[in-house]
């Protein structure tokens, strides 16, 4: 288990700061793109990138790669519960709220 | 390398169930921040325009300026295990102090954007925001809590890395045992990716 959990040759650092440059590089983009005022797509893609952005780190900051299936099975779990959460949340204030926003 | 009353062999270790227990604290956080994401998102349905008009209130550099230093923090936490790994204890112990320093700069940071914001009378139930429309009172009420709480994460991010430091300078963590670390980079990674989230919500959504 141990011996599993992170690659042991070199190439680690080298890994991690590609990771660091791609995270940075997402960053720019996401202002720019912020700067660029497409209004109707603005926060899809902010939150997409931001998606992105959370993705790598998790994966490759917080070794989940190399994890055992049970974590990431717990993972998508916790992940499940807050999707659902904020879906059933959402078709409630939809049904109260979806005339008064679109008047 | 031996140590204390005996060999790494005596000491208990349970390199698996110290990590689910990690994740499972930080399945927790997710659900506690989550909320109030659901908070934003809802309100932000609902006071779309004053959301967008206060998102302009805020500065994109000091936002973006935060973002990167809290990503180049997390690079360097991750070499600090990789190297402690490796038995380079020197370079660890830099890079847990680089990545300190870090988190540091992104706390003094959030001082400078909070006494901006508190000098123009926005703050909690100030006469000035009370006077503002529904939507803006929420979104700067959300903005307060939110990056309030993200940066007592920060903060106690922080602590605990200068914990290891110290458990680092005395070898109570070591390439046998580096898990504490790896815990502690778990934190902040996860620290991380909530102003991942932030950062577009309140600085960019304009």
């Amino acid at each position: 288990m141990t011996e599993a959990a992170v690659p042991q040759h070199g190439l680690t650092s080298r890994l991690y700061l590609l990771v660091w440059i791609v995270l940075v590089a997402l960053t720019a983009a996401t202002v720019a793109v912020a700067r660029m005022n497409v209004t109707a797509f603005a926060a899809l893609i902010s939150i997409g990138i931001a998606t992105v952005k959370a993705g790598l780190v998790l994966v490759f900051f917080m070794h989940l790669k190399h994890e055992p299936l049970i974590l990431k099975v717990m993972l998508g779990i916790a992940l499940l519960a807050l999707s659902l959460i904020i879906l059933l949340t959402f078709s409630d204030v939809w049904y109260r709220w979806g005339a008064h926003v679109h008047s | 390398m031996h140590k204390g009353e005996g060999s790494v062999d005596e000491r208990h270790l349970d390199y698996a169930g110290a990590k689910m227990g990690m994740w499972i604290f930080l399945f927790t956080e997710i659900l506690f921040f989550g909320g109030l994401f659901l908070l934003y998102s809802v309100y932000r349905m609902k006071y779309l325009a004053e959301f967008h008009s206060s998102a302009a209130e805020l500065s994109v550099v000091l936002g973006t300026a935060n973002t990167v230093i809290l990503l180049t923090s997390s690079l360097f936490m991750a070499l600090s295990i990789a190297f402690l790994r490796k038995g380079r204890r020197g370079l660890s112990l830099l890079f847990q102090l680089i990545t300190i320093g870090l988190g540091l700069f992104f706390l003094v940071n959030k001082y400078f954007e909070w006494a901006e914001h508190i000098r123009q009378g926005i703050y909690p139930d100030s006469p000035v925001l009370l006077d503002m429309a529904r939507g803006k009172i929420i979104f700067f009420s959300l903005y307060y809590v939110m990056t309030g709480l993200h940066g007592l994460h920060v903060l106690i991010g922080v602590t605990i890395i200068a914990v290891m430091a110290a458990f680092t300078r005395n070898e109570t963590i070591g390439p046998l045992d580096f898990v504490k670390l790896e815990n502690t980079g778990l934190y902040w990674h996860f620290v991380d990716i909530v102003w991942i989230y932030l950062f577009p919500l309140f600085y960019l959504i304009t």
